[in-house]
């Protein structure tokens, strides 16, 4: 029952006075209206602005969200009004729905912030009506084809491992960017459709006459040359053509494919020549099928993208050319039999039969005009120039939808290839986004802790790098630093990352620090943690495993008491705590890792270079008091 | 404060076969003059000049192209009239002005809303009957005042005043008698708003025997005919039916 009509339900029961008298059993009795309160006008302040409308009115959809107790999560109490924070215009065609029953889309409207309010409204979007239907499917198709576009590039981008070596070749098949031998290949097929075309144009090109008096195509004088052309060419299709079909995921299909039946029948005829030579009956039709090798030149759609996009434009508008065919055919039966019978009197007429006059009729239809064919008396000269005035309407009906599909095709793709080309800097700043919240982390976690630091060693003049986060920021950023104290690792940027590996690997020593002991009471994990320099953190790579064992190998002596089998524990591998920057709050002066001997600790860590200026006057007044504790071991 | 009721001489529909006038959106009219100016058009000479003869026949004709727009009486001569309160007339007239924007309701409206209400069923044919037991001046549209003259007497009218209403309905050439077929086509209609798909399924013989234990009931005189004293004598009579006018006190 529609909402509207839900008025008339009073007048619908009143109606039912008339079955009363005919009854002859007892009615059921009616069900009480228990809470019959007065309808009520609510207002709906939706960003600010208010929306007013009576309670029945919304709760003619008891499952959508306003016709539901769900909106009384929204009441506010204060105001004694529904406040929703949410796009105040969209709310105007929900609202509108629930007066009239039905759902609009307005077009200025971007489709997924549409179904984002009509998600929140609980309302399905199948109930557009209409009016707006189409408009709504045919956007919503289109953002579909943008999201598996995307999702097919990104599929495409990342590296599987797992594909077999045929699949590999499919794609390079299909997608000559994938790597430089796909390249190669196609340039070369290119090249040789190429060549191949030319040679069988020259072929036919008359060049210098022979001795006995006749003039010979140049296929014929250079007879060799061209076979070993031909045969070259057709030697470099085959192989291609059993490559791709080798490669195919479905042979099948792939045979029944358009391109692959133009690659049959491009080399077909070369075989069929082999195989029939000096056979004087077939040798007329081996000459005709020399015509197929014509077909190369289709072969370079491959090649080219606007070819394919105009061969997909005449399959899809097959309708459009049907139709011109179809009338081009009517209207120049009809005026060819014109013709006939108006020439008809005059003598030495070209016109002979009707079909003799389609020739004519065609030539002038299209505004040819040869003038082989040239009507003599006066009936046939009115009709032939109604003919050809006909002939410019009949043609030019049908071609601007054909103009148009290819418009609207071609448009497509270069919208595919444009949203491609701008895929790679909206990843760029997609990334960049993602790094900039992490260097933030990392930047205040910095600060943080030299302002820690700063504090307990009672320094005022460094207050200056308190930097003032967000209350979101500072909630955020402790998050972080609880996943680190959990998993007992830390956070670094790539670069610091990089630079360790380098570092390590360079110098072949593991110097590294286990801070994963910080079950130990005395030891200093907690503070090590706590460095203002940054710390390497490897996520996901092989790299710590190798050096781990090449860190055991080279075994790093731990010094007061630390275990040997806390180095497995630790991602401390690139822990390159060279410069061990050790707080003052650290009670316990003990060091478990081996340690690099470098003389001047904030000049040769990686950190230490790209330490901002700030931190290491804090570093350098940390080290004497502490430095005593410190021994620093070879690991060799 | 009578509303002004105008006629609608176009139909919704302006179909392209040639019934109507492009260029000047008119009604067609089969005479010498539109010819003439259809001809005309064509002469690429004779453009502009053409035209003014026809345009005021044009301007007239707009005036009628606009839809009916009928309004009620004000709130208090309804109230008078009616025994509803004033919020009730308010709350009837929302709804009533939602479905019906023009303010009156034709027999193809009136039927295709009460479809609404039954979906199974065929109610095309009680509606009609409905349909002219309000339409009491028989002008083919119901106004607003109409529809709230026929609720008022079923649903706040006394028991009386309501079976008047129904023995209304019922005599359908409004002759103050009740004929066997007319009840016959009352009892039709009302048993083509179940459908087909009933328990137990409906015979075709159903309504003609419901008729005639109707008139058992009703026909005191045994002549065929159900007059109004009859009816309302032997509806006072029955528990049931007197029972069941009773519903419509609470309906709104």
């Amino acid at each position: 029952m529609a909402a509207g009509v839900a008025a008339w339900l009073p007048f619908a029961r009143a109606a039912a006075i008339g079955w009363m008298p005919v009854a002859n059993c007892p009615m059921p009795l009616a069900p009480a209206d228990k809470n019959k309160r007065q309808d009520e006008l609510i207002i709906l302040n939706v960003s600010g602005r208010r929306f007013q409308t009576w309670r029945t009115t919304l709760e003619r959809y008891p499952d959508t969200l306003l016709g539901s107790t769900e909106k009384e999560f929204f009441f506010n109490e204060d105001t004694k009004e529904y406040f929703f924070d949410r796009d105040p215009e969209v709310f105007r065609c929900v609202l509108n729905f629930y007066r009239t029953g039905k759902l609009h889309y307005p077009r200025y409207e971007c489709i997924s912030a549409y179904d984002d309010e009509l998600a929140f409204y609980g309302i399905l979007p199948e109930i557009i009506g209409d009016c707006c239907y189409e408009e709504y499917k045919d956007r919503k198709r289109e953002n579909a084809e943008r999201l598996m576009d995307d999702n097919d590039s990104e599929n495409n981008q990342e590296s599987l491992p797992s594909l077999s070596f045929r699949q590999t070749m499919w794609r390079a098949f299909e997608n000559p960017h994938t790597s430089t031998l796909a390249l190669v290949f196609y340039y070369v097929t290119g090249f040789f459709i190429a060549v191949s075309v030319i040679t069988n144009v020259v072929e036919t090109v008359p060049c210098g006459t022979v001795p006995g008096n006749k003039e010979l195509p140049c296929g014929e004088r250079y007879a060799v040359a061209f076979f070993c052309l031909d045969t070259a060419c057709v030697m470099i299709f085959t192989v291609e053509y059993l490559l791709r079909l080798f490669a195919a995921p479905s042979r099948y299909r792939f045979i029944r494919s358009v391109m692959s039946i133009i690659d049959v029948v491009a080399i077909m005829p070369y075989y069929i020549g082999l195989v029939m030579t000096n056979n004087e009956d077939v040798s007329g039709a081996f000459v005709t099928l020399r015509v197929f090798r014509v077909f190369r030149i289709f072969k370079f759609s491959r090649h080219s993208q606007g070819l394919r996009i105009l061969g997909y434009t005449l399959k899809s508008c097959a309708s459009e050319l049907g139709f011109l065919l179809f009338s081009l055919t009517m209207a120049i039966i009809i005026f060819a039999t014109v013709m006939f019978y108006a020439e008809k009197g005059s003598s030495a007429s070209k016109f002979t039969s009707i079909p003799a006059s389609f020739w004519y009729t065609i030539v002038t239809m299209t505004t040819l005009g040869y003038g082989d064919m040239v009507p003599k008396t006066i009936a046939g000269k009115i009709f032939g120039s109604i003919c050809s005035l006909s002939g410019v309407l009949v043609i030019a009906l049908p071609v601007p939808v054909i103009v148009s599909n290819f418009s609207r095709i071609y448009h497509q793709n270069q919208r595919a290839d444009k949203r491609r080309a701008q895929k790679k800097a909206r990843l760029a700043r997609i990334r960049v986004a993602k790094t900039g919240s992490s260097n933030a982390y990392l930047h205040s976690k910095r600060n943080g802790l030299l302002n820690e630091a700063l504090e307990l060693t009672g320094s005022p003049e460094d207050e200056h790098l308190t930097k003032t986060t967000s209350l979101i920021e500072s909630q955020h950023h402790h998050l972080l630093h609880c996943l680190e104290k959990t998993t007992n690792h830390e956070f670094i940027d790539e670069q610091m990352f990089e630079q360790n590996c380098m570092e390590s690997s360079m110098q072949n020593y593991p110097s590294t620090r286990s801070p994963s002991l910080s079950s130990h009471p005395g030891l200093t994990t907690s503070c090590c943690s706590r460095r203002s320099k940054k710390t390497t953190h490897l996520p996901n790579s092989n790299l710590p495993a190798t050096r781990l064992r090449s860190m055991q190998e080279l075994s790093t002596i731990h010094i007061q008491g630390s275990e040997q089998p806390s180095l497995t524990t630790s991602r401390s591998s690139l822990n390159l705590k060279a410069d061990d920057v050790l707080r003052p709050n650290c009670k316990g002066s003990q060091i478990t890792t081996a340690i690099i001997s470098i003389p001047t600790p904030p000049a040769l860590t990686p950190e230490g270079e790209s330490r901002p200026p700030p931190s290491s006057p804090g570093s350098t007044t940390n080290i004497p008091p502490i430095g005593s504790n410190i021994v620093k071991v070879s690991a060799l | 404060m009578r509303g002004q009721a105008r006629k609608e001489s176009l139909s919704d529909s302006r179909d392209l076969d040639g019934s109507y006038d492009q260029l000047t959106g008119n009604p067609p009219r089969p005479t010498k003059k539109a010819l003439k100016q259809r001809f005309l058009k064509l002469l690429p000479c004779c453009g502009p000049q053409a035209l003014p003869s026809v345009s005021e026949n044009s301007v007239e004709d707009e005036f009628e192209l606009s839809t009916v727009c009928h309004r009620p009486e004000g709130l208090e001569q309804l109230q008078e009239q009616t025994k509803f309160t004033r919020k009730e007339l308010q709350v009837l007239y929302r709804g009533f002005k939602n479905e019906c924007p023009s303010g009156i309701v034709n027999e193809e409206n009136f039927k295709q809303i009460y479809s609404q209400f039954f979906p199974q069923g065929d109610s095309s044919t009680y509606a009609t009957f409905l349909f002219n037991a309000f339409d009491t001046n028989h002008d083919g549209s119901v106004s607003f005042e109409d529809f709230v003259a026929g609720l008022s007497v079923i649903l706040r009218g006394t028991i009386d005043d309501r079976l008047n209403w129904a023995f209304n309905l019922y005599d359908l050439n409004k002759d103050g008698f009740i004929t066997k077929e007319e009840m016959l086509d009352i009892m039709k209609s009302i048993y083509d708003m179940m459908g087909k798909y009933t328990y137990p399924a409906l015979r075709e013989e159903a309504p003609r025997e419901h008729v005639e234990s109707f008139f058992q009931k009703m026909d005191r005189n045994k002549d065929g005919v159900v007059t109004i004293e009859e009816f309302i004598e032997s509806c006072q009579k029955d528990e049931n039916i007197m029972r069941s006018m009773q519903l419509f006190d609470n309906v709104i």
